[in-house]
């Protein structure tokens, strides 16, 4: 029996699509995080790539080096001491990088908000956020839901820039 | 008291002249001896074949805040072929807290006192390296004092929510 692509294409073997659609499938499809951890959290991260929940099926293996990375998951709490090594570490990813801040002392500092004295209160504080993830910790499920959530977001990125379609349809109305 | 420890407290008074107070109902059962004599109970201890101290679990400071105006160090001993645990308390002035560091009597002193030395700035004299170990290197306050306020910001991060 043929496969499902055979199936479908067979005249021709020609697929039309555009280039956004192209390299959002790819990039998504493909994201590579970075093996990283600071808390508990990190240990659900961690049963995330297991074979219960097994993240290698959205084509996510962990990297062991920020500079073969394309998403950090930010999975834990973010010392003021750890705070610069974050900075860091994403500053050495290549672009296009996102980051998830997973639970809630990445998100907002968590149980250490009022008196916390060595927490940063949210990870966004330092390094852009993509996707937020709640819980403490979050279960599986959750991350999952959060990284399909940063799917979502890929999909609909565009190559273009907003001032770049504004610009084309000026040329077009001239 | 049971007749275990009633020894001990012999055995300890003998190391030194100076008077100690036993503190009541504590488990384990502890003593509270002068600041100046702590390092030679504490060799004491570890050398005398009747005690063999050989394990130090934990040292832990306390903070009684300005109006009492003391600190506490409380080490925590045992004795692996005894089965005894012992608890050392010393009492600090709050303004100068020094003592003598047991580093060179137990190894696992050297990181415990630079715990103590980083939260409350207790200063543990001759110790090889007196260094913060949780908080930054250049993190200023000692954080588990009473009357610490943390700084509004540290390398531009702000630290209030």
């Amino acid at each position: 029996m043929k496969g499902l692509l055979d199936q479908q294409f067979e005249n021709g073997g020609v697929i039309i699509t555009k280039v956004d659609d192209l390299l959002n499938w790819s990039r998504l499809s493909s994201l590579f995080p970075m093996t990283f951890g600071l808390a508990c959290c990190a240990i659900e991260f961690m049963s995330t790539g297991s074979t219960v929940y097994d993240m290698d099926r959205f084509g996510m293996v962990p990297r062991a080096s920020p500079r073969q990375s394309d998403v950090m998951i930010v999975s834990g709490t973010v010392t003021f001491k750890m705070a610069d090594r974050i900075k860091q570490l994403y500053e050495q990813m290549s672009e296009p990088r996102y980051v998830i801040s997973m639970g809630s002392c990445s998100n907002c500092g968590g149980p250490y908000w009022q008196h916390g004295y060595h927490v940063v209160k949210g990870v966004d504080r330092i390094i852009p956020v993509d996707v937020y993830v709640p819980g403490c910790p979050p279960r599986p499920e959750a991350l999952i839901g959060g990284i399909l959530k940063l799917h979502e977001k890929i999909r609909n990125e565009s190559r273009m820039k907003p001032t770049a379609i504004e610009h084309l349809n000026k040329k077009e109305h001239a | 008291m049971p007749e275990k420890h009633e020894g001990l407290v012999k055995l300890i008074q003998s190391f030194s002249t100076e008077g100690m107070v036993e503190i009541p109902n504590s488990t384990p059962f502890g003593v509270i001896i002068k600041s100046e004599v702590l390092f030679t109970v504490c060799e004491q201890l570890h050398k005398n074949p009747a005690a063999y101290f050989d394990m130090l679990s934990c040292i832990t400071g306390i903070d009684n805040g300005v109006e009492a105006g003391t600190m506490e160090v409380i080490y925590h001993l045992y004795s692996i072929p005894f089965n005894q645990s012992l608890a050392l308390k010393v009492i600090l002035p709050r303004d100068n807290p020094e003592i003598e560091s047991v580093n060179s009597i137990w190894k696992s002193a050297n990181w415990l006192e630079r715990e103590v030395y980083d939260m409350f700035g207790i200063v543990f004299k001759n110790h090889p390296d007196l260094r913060r170990i949780l908080m930054p290197a250049d993190w200023k306050g000692f954080p588990l004092r009473k009357d610490y306020k943390h700084e509004e910001y540290y390398r531009g991060m702000k630290i209030e929510y």
